[in-house]
Parts: C-alpha cells; structure tokens; sequence
C-alpha cells in the first residue's frame, strides 16, 4: 500500500531566521543526517550562520538569492519567507520543512520522536479525505477502517502534504497566547488524521512536509502582514499559503493529513509585544476563510500552477477591493506561478 | 494512613439524561459501571422474546420494555421498530422524557486510561455535549475547549464561538468496530491505541457512526436518530446505526448543529461471530456504494427548519432515488415516515421534554 520513498528523493528545508543553529542541527543529527539539507538564511539576518559540521548541505545566503531571482524580487523572501527559496530551488521530489526554533519531542512512551520518519510514512501512504474513518488513519499499525467506510474509497488518494503538530509552545495567535501566557501544550494525540474534503484547516508551516512534484507550487509567499515580523505571531504567510495547498489538493484529488509528528517548539518573543506590533493578520482572516470556502477552480486547471493562477485571479476579482494586502498578494501569486516555471521546474536550469 | 474526604460532586445531568440499553440476554455489564450510571435513569429495550425476564441489577432505576411493550404503545407503527436487532434501541430514544441520551451496549464495559484511571464515560460525554462544536473550520488541536487547548493560529475569531453540539460519538478499546471482512481478514487485531483527542466532524463530511457509545441532545436532534429495518424479516444488519448516522449528519450540517468523535473510550469486550455478521452485513457492505453518494448529495430545501421536516424530506428522496436499487428502501422510506409519526405522538410539542418526569409503562 504504502510508496517506497527513498532518501534520495527528500530535501530538509530550513528558513534560518537564528544565526546559530548548531544545537538545532546537533538535537536534529540523528533525523536529518541520512538527507540532503537546504538551509536559506533570511536576508533580513546579519549575521554569519554557524552551522555544527557533518551534514550534506547546501546554504543559501542573500547574494544567492539575488542571483537566482534578481535583488527586486528577492524581497519576497524575507522572514520566515525565506523558506521558500528552498522549496524553490530544490529538484527533489519530497521536502521536509522546519522552523529553526523547534527540536524533536518525545511521545507519551518518552522516546524521541523521528519526525522526519513520521512525515515521510505520512506522505507514503494513502489519505482518506471523502469518508472520515473513525479510527483515524486506517493505514496507521494496528488500526483499519471501521465497519460502515464503503469499500470503494478504502485505497484512497495520494497524500501531498502533511502537517505536524507542536508540543510546549502551541502555534495559538497573539491574543490567544497573551490571554493564557502560562499555557504550553503537554498534550500528545496519537493520531494522524487526513482533513476531509472541502473542510478548510489552518495549516501552519511550522513543521510540514509535501510532495514538491504535485503541489509544490501551491506553497508560496504572498500573504505579506503590513507588519510582518520574525515571530510566528506576527506573520500570516503560512496559512494563507496552505489554505492554497488545501484548495489546491481538494481540487487535485489529493489529500491533506494532520496530526503527527510532534516537535517541541521552545519558549521565544513575547505574544503581548507582537500583538501590539501586529494584529492586523487575525482580523484579515475573517475575509480569507469565506473566500477559501467559495473558491471554485475550473475543470480545466490540471495542475498545482493552474490552480495557483485561478485563485490568484480569483483573490484579486473578490478581495482586491477589500484590502491591499490582498490585491499585493494575488500579485505576487502571480509572479511566483511565473518564478518556479522558470526557476522552480525540473526542466530549468539546476541551481546555484 | 486515614484517607482525605473526597466531596464528589453531583452528577452532571442527572434529571435531563436516560441511558438506553438494548438487551437479549443479561445486564450484568451494569455491575461495573454501577459508580457511574447509578445516579441516571435506564430505559431498558428487551429485544427478543418476550416472556423471558431480563434481571436488572439491585440499586438502578429503570423502566424495561419488551416487544410486547413497544406493539402496545405504538399499535400499528410498531412495524418500524426492528425486531431481533439491537436497532430496537431506537424505541427507548422515542419514550425518553429526557433532554440527552446516552446508547451503550451491554458487551461495553469501563475502560482504563493511560494512567491506569477508570474512565467515567458518561462524564465526557456530557462535556462534550455541553460544549460547543467547530465544524466549519478545522482545528489543528482539536477541541478548542477542553483544558490545556485552544484555536490554532488562523482561526477566525467570528468562528470561535461555535454550534451547538448534537452527538457525541465515542470509540472502542479492545475489539475495534470492524465490518465483517475485516473481521474475518484481522480476527486477532485489538485497538489498543488511545487517542486523546476529541474532535467536530466537519460540515459536509460524513462518518461511520457505531451506536455502542454514542450520546445526542435529544432536544435537538433526537427524530434524526431512526435505526431503521434491520433484523427479523429484513434483509439487512448492522446497518441500523450507520443508516441513523448519515441522517443525523446530513440533518445537523443543514441546521448547523455539531457532532463530535473521538473520547471517551469504552472497553469492548466481545467479538460477534463473522460469519454471522457477514450474512447481516452482506447487502449492506454493496449498497453503502449507491448509499454514500446518494447522502452525501442529499440537499435539504431552506424551509426544513425542524428535525422532523429534514427527516421527512430525507424519506421522500430514499424512496425517490434509493427504491431503485431494492424494494428495501420504499419500505424503509415508509417505515421513517412511520417513525416520525410515532415520535410527534409520544412527543407533542409544546409539551417540554425535560419537565416531563420519567415515562411510566402506559
């Protein structure tokens, strides 16, 4: 049932928004040594990266970036955004990617958690987003579908993106945070879960893995806060990017999956500073999710780029008017469909 | 060394909630969950025959019904509550007086949770009802309102209010609600994961719903919850719950109610036979392929603005769309109509369910 994913086809991505990774990279040696690692610094970061010895990886700095782009667009990966060069740029056909402030958790039993593992089974084995199996994920060990899911939709659909979970430091928005500063989710849900069809879902890009072949396109950065910061409280980027990764696969037949892996995210910032920066973002969604929900793309778009090019000409026709932020970010929608046809596709020029 | 004095408090809902059991055989199960249900009203549904005496364990206040029972209280509408199938259930959500329910099978016994603690699954499910549900908009952490958890990250605040919740659907430790070719293909397989998470089933989504531990507000969504033709004279089995469900949540996505999954966890303690289940199952397991289609297009017209309206719609199109693929569904789209009309008389509106006191044997 499940793919035979070989290592050789994974990249690990990481937007370096710290300087130091090296206890990142030392806590993550034993998941990420066996792949091939992309680290894009943020241009933003002044200074020098210092990465522990040992790893196969390549690190993209600012001039790369403007050589691979051009310095105009090169803006585009500021911040967290940075991470997208890397998806960009790769020529692999899976990518793991993760924040630089998360480390690997350990589950209910006290093992370390093999994230990296998690993510590729995910992506390896069906998903089931027409028919919601009661005992989670049936091709999990252990577990199948229940009495009553119809047996024409048991062999389900290929899984693009998987979206893990945070233990301590919860990905919960400013407010949230600032009214319950003291909360940190101890809570280990041993599930994976495929979100069913049309059901919208936040899918943060904290800790995320996806089938760069199929839907790699749809993973972009266009939802620029006016305020845009380098907390995850002050960026809005990731969800509306996956909210386009869930149109997307819904209208590709491909399915979505959330739950597991866990990583511990350490304590960093302060949730009442960024509000106060930013809180722009948390009133923008209740314009985004209605305009996700209606969004309807046309037979015709075969493709993770077509799907792409529809909604962006949708967000600018609905959402234009409402906010610049939007007009801006069906824009840059727009230009990125553009940027990975040429720099992004295989049959491109390989990278620096 | 002497024992702090615990204060327990009062049970949640103890005058607003019945538990309905369908039973063939004994209630010894009862024993264990004793410090549990005691406090609440059983309505008992005797399937089988009648003249067998079921014994009901010392210390429970309940009423029992046996076929003869159900053929004297419904006359004539007696034919849509299904004979020698635990779907009889159904006649104890129709007499309830209460405002909730609770279904458990007489093979579900207390389970342990990972710490070792008996898990009171009553008491969850009576948090989860009283809970509001999200299904319009996934959340990565699951139930927003349970302690230590909350909305993700791009969770509109004008949706963090949510619905009010319908169902509570509980799982299974132990033997897993299997169908009966998985059964037959993984007869060692035993559910052991405990996942501690509860979760709203989106809107438009829709579920197999198992009736072994299942709780609703029967206020809100009670008529939805039919277990249809199944058993004596019927060509069908194990159906009876999975039929409710996808009415239920067809009705709930049109009024914009919620139903939950996940905990709590019973311990389920026996597998039926396969072989058996198989013959039962066998009509079901081919036309679940033209019966998930035909609801998960079912669209029900703005003015089906009570249970009963959907529910009867609902009828009209199984008849309509569903009598071609057997002679099955025109009778069981008459019988849902029946079903309906035997509820309307046991439950008059304008008369409150919850100030009524527990029905006595007419």
């Amino acid at each position: 049932m499940s793919l035979a994913i070989k290592d050789d086809e994974i990249d690990v991505v990481i937007g370096a928004l710290r300087s130091d990774l090296t206890s990142f990279m030392n806590e993550w040696r034993p998941m990420f040594s066996r792949f091939h690692l992309i680290i894009v610094k943020d241009p933003d970061l002044k200074e020098e990266l210092k990465i522990p010895e040992g790893f196969n990886l390549d690190v993209y700095k600012k001039p790369d970036i403007d050589q691979v782009v051009g310095s105009s667009t090169a803006i585009i990966f500021s911040g967290y955004s940075c991470r997208y060069f890397g998806y960009l740029v790769s020529r692999k056909k899976y990518i793991i990617s993760m924040d630089d402030d998360c480390l690997p958790a350990r589950d209910n039993k006290g093992f370390l958690v093999d994230a990296v593992a998690q993510h590729i089974t995910n992506l390896a084995t069906p998903a089931t987003p027409f028919f919601f199996n009661t005992l989670y994920d049936p091709f999990s060990e252990g577990v199948d579908f229940v009495r009553g899911y119809p047996f024409s939709l048991r062999s389900g659909v290929k899984c693009a993106f998987s979206c893990g979970l945070w233990l301590n430091l919860a990905d919960h928005d400013a407010p949230t945070q600032a009214l319950k500063p003291g909360q940190r989710n101890s809570r280990y849900v041993d599930a994976v879960i495929t979100v069913p069809v049309r059901a919208l879902v936040p899918v943060s890009g904290i800790n995320i893995a996806f089938d760069r072949e199929v839907v790699g396109p749809a993973l972009l950065p266009a939802l620029r806060l006016a305020g845009e910061g380098k907390f995850r409280w002050e960026t809005m980027e990731d969800i509306w990017s996956g909210m386009c990764v869930k149109v997307v696969c819904d209208h590709l037949g491909l399915g979505v999956k959330t739950g597991l892996p866990y990583v511990w995210r350490n304590d960093r910032g302060d949730a009442i500073a960024s509000l106060k920066k930013e809180w722009e973002g948390v009133k923008l969604m209740e314009e985004v999710v209605p305009f996700f929900q209606s969004v309807r793309l046309p037979r015709e778009a075969t493709t993770a780029e077509d799907c792409v090019f529809e909604v962006a000409n949708a967000v600018k026709e609905q959402l234009g008017s409402r906010d610049p932020m939007f007009a801006r970010a069906a824009t840059a929608m727009l230009d990125w469909v553009k940027l990975w046809k040429s720099v992004g596709s295989s049959s491109s020029s390989p990278r620096v | 060394m002497a024992e702090p004095a615990t204060i327990t408090p009062a049970p949640l809902l103890k005058d607003e909630l019945d538990i309905v059991i369908p039973t063939i055989r004994n209630l010894d199960f009862l024993e264990m969950w004793r410090p549990f249900f005691q406090p609440y009203h059983l309505i008992i549904v005797q399937d089988g025959d009648p003249s067998k005496i079921i014994k009901v364990p010392e210390g429970f206040d309940y009423e029992l019904y046996n076929r003869n029972d159900i053929n004297r209280i419904l006359g004539p509408k007696a034919s849509c509550i299904s004979f020698k199938d635990s779907a009889c259930r159904c006649f104890g959500y129709m007499v309830s007086k209460k405002k909730y329910v609770y279904t458990i099978d007489d093979d579900c016994f207390v389970a342990k949770d990972p710490s070792g603690k008996d898990i009171n699954a009553l008491e969850q499910h009576i948090k989860n009802l009283l809970s509001p549900s999200t299904p319009f908009f996934f959340n990565t952490l699951y139930d927003p309102y349970r302690a230590g958890a909350d909305f993700v990250r791009g969770y509109p605040f004008s949706l963090r209010e949510g619905v009010p919740t319908a169902v509570s659907h509980g799982l299974w430790l132990n033997i897993p609600d299997y169908d009966a070719p998985t059964q037959l293909v993984k007869p060692l397989e035993r559910n052991t994961r405990y996942v501690d998470a509860i979760m709203t089933i989106p809107k438009g989504t829709l579920f197999p719903m198992c009736g072994m531990n299942l709780a609703f507000n029967r206020e809100l969504i009670g008529p939805a919850m039919y277990f249809g033709l199944m058993g004596d004279g019927q060509p069908i089995g194990r159906y009876d719950d999975m039929w409710a469900g996808w009415c239920t949540k067809v009705i709930c996505d049109h009024l914009g109610l919620g139903v939950k999954t996940g905990l709590p966890y019973i311990w389920h303690s026996k597998a039926s036979n396969p072989f058996v289940n198989l013959k039962k199952e066998y009509k079901g397991i081919y036309w679940q392929e033209e019966l998930i289609p035909f609801f998960q297009s079912v669209t029900l017209p703005k003015d089906c603005t009570t249970v009963q309206k959907c529910y009867i719609e609902i009828s009209k199109q199984v008849k309509a769309k569903l009598g071609k693929v057997d002679e099955y569904f025109n009778k069981l789209g008459d019988a849902m109509l029946t079903w309906i009309e035997a509820w309307d008389e046991l439950n008059p509106s304008g008369a409150k369910s919850a100030e009524l006191p527990n029905g006595a044997l007419k």
